[in-house]
């Protein structure tokens, strides 16, 4: 398995980053720039910043702390949570950003997805898939970070948003965010099966092993992690060894 | 103190460029005037997205001219990603399509092959080798050979010329030429601005070159 990234992921809710399970239940952590930082140290292939409460209040608050931390920080930087309109992306990626994360936004208006590709390129176009199991076997796409159904098959919007222009997809399993229970690899193989772009695998991750499933399991491109880094349970360096001990290719 | 003028034609995101370049003390100027873009002291043709749109962008601000005359002056150009495969000659990329044709070769698309599937876009780090001239001389000398590099894109160049290929990249069952060089015009189809410190390693080298 070649090339597999390592991409912390913050949430962040106003100034301070948060964890919280099934991303509900928060706790603040601390100054998001910091943390970012120490990852970046520690070879993080890309950084992943969420603003979780900007959908549910309609606003983006993530500008001036996206500014401060892409001073230092020469790796991709994946910005996401309440962006709506072009207008908002390119204030993002002025401020710094180098990807946009999109979910409640492009499933109110798929074509959301293709004015971003063609304004800025599908390299710039991450969508961003919030899958919840349902009790027939299937995945529903929620939006506002977890909290609404959108009646969206999460496999199908998958290859959907493929075709509109996304050119990665940032998948979270409701169900195992913050859980510490190991990512959901039947999703996780359901939609990379399905697509024909990167999927970087969110919601669950406890320990290394975990990791070495989403990539041999689940096929994922890449695997998020949020609570065992900000935790100091794992590194960057760690969950690489985990990887690379496993026959992943991954950057020193 | 190096001035990098940067070719702004509509093409992707200048900004993470233009912080990497200060980061590392030069001056970034981000300018579609033809005639400050002609009168550079050192130019960066950036650029993401599809090679057609990428030349009638170019085109349509009537940079083409400014381009080509400030490469034959000799002062130092290095194309990024989709700036990289536009110094060539010709692109299969959505029908035929006339590059720049600074450096004689074309640019194509990853294929299928038979035995797996690759994604496509290429996303992610990749190897650098050493390509047929070797590094000596260039930017890529201040590192070890097998680095790896930031990539995000579905098609690379072919230079015609072996001693143009500087590096090559192990994707999708092939090796592409992922460094090109020919005299002072360079090209990196990674992003040395988002590949961490050796990325900037290698911009440094650039600026001194």
């Amino acid at each position: 398995m070649a090339n597999i990234r390592v991409i912390p992921r913050l949430d962040i809710k106003g100034p301070n980053l948060v964890k919280g399970i099934h991303l509900e239940g928060l706790r603040k952590l601390g100054p998001p720039g910091e943390f970012a930082a120490r990852y970046y140290a520690q070879g993080a292939d890309e950084l992943v910043y969420m603003d979780i409460v900007a959908s549910l209040y309609g606003r983006n608050n993530l500008t001036e702390i996206v500014e401060q931390t892409a001073r230092a920080i020469f790796v991709p930087l994946t910005v996401g949570g309440g962006v709506r309109s072009v207008s908002d992306v390119k204030t993002l990626l002025r401020a710094g950003a180098d990807k946009i994360a999109v979910n409640t936004a492009a499933i109110k208006d798929p074509s959301f997805l293709t004015a971003v590709a063609r304004a800025f390129g599908s390299q710039c176009v991450v969508l961003s898939i919030e899958a919840k199991k349902q009790n027939d076997g299937r995945w529903e796409a929620y939006t506002d970070n977890g909290r609404e159904r959108s009646g969206v098959d999460a496999v199908a919007w998958a290859r959907k948003g493929e075709s509109l222009g996304a050119g990665e997809i940032l998948l979270t399993s409701v169900d195992r965010e913050g859980t510490r229970k190991g990512f959901d690899l039947d999703l996780i193989a359901a939609v990379s099966g399905s697509v024909n772009i990167p999927v970087i695998a969110c919601g669950g991750a406890g320990e290394a092993g975990h990791f070495r499933e989403a990539v041999e399991i689940g096929k994922a491109d890449a695997v998020s992690a949020a609570y065992v880094l900000h935790y100091n349970e794992m590194t960057v360096g760690s969950i690489k060894e985990a990887l690379s001990g496993a026959g992943c290719e991954v950057r020193a | 103190m190096s001035v990098v003028t940067i070719v702004d034609y509509g093409r992707g995101n200048l900004f993470s460029l233009s912080r990497a370049l200060e980061h590392l003390g030069a001056t970034a100027q981000v300018t579609s005037e033809p005639a400050e873009i002609e009168g550079a002291e050192r130019l960066i043709l950036p650029g993401v997205g599809a090679f057609g749109d990428g030349m009638e962008n170019l085109g349509a601000r009537g940079l083409v001219g400014p381009v080509k005359r400030y490469a034959a002056s000799g002062r130092p150009l290095l194309g990024i990603c989709l700036g990289m495969q536009l110094l060539l000659d010709e692109s299969d990329e959505f029908g035929r399509h006339a590059g720049l044709g600074l450096v004689p070769g074309r640019v194509t698309r990853f294929q299928d092959s038979p035995e797996r599937r690759w994604k496509v876009p290429h996303v992610g780090w990749s190897r650098l080798k050493a390509g047929p001239p070797g590094w000596a001389g260039s930017a890529l000398a201040a590192l070890p050979e097998g680095e790896r590099m930031y990539f995000v894109h579905s098609h690379f160049a072919v230079p015609a010329k072996p001693e143009h290929r500087l590096a090559l990249t192990p994707y999708a069952g092939t090796e592409f030429c992922s460094a090109l060089r020919a005299g002072p015009v360079q090209g990196f189809q990674f992003h040395p601005e988002k590949s961490g410190e050796k990325g900037l390693c290698l911009l440094k080298e650039w600026l001194k070159s």
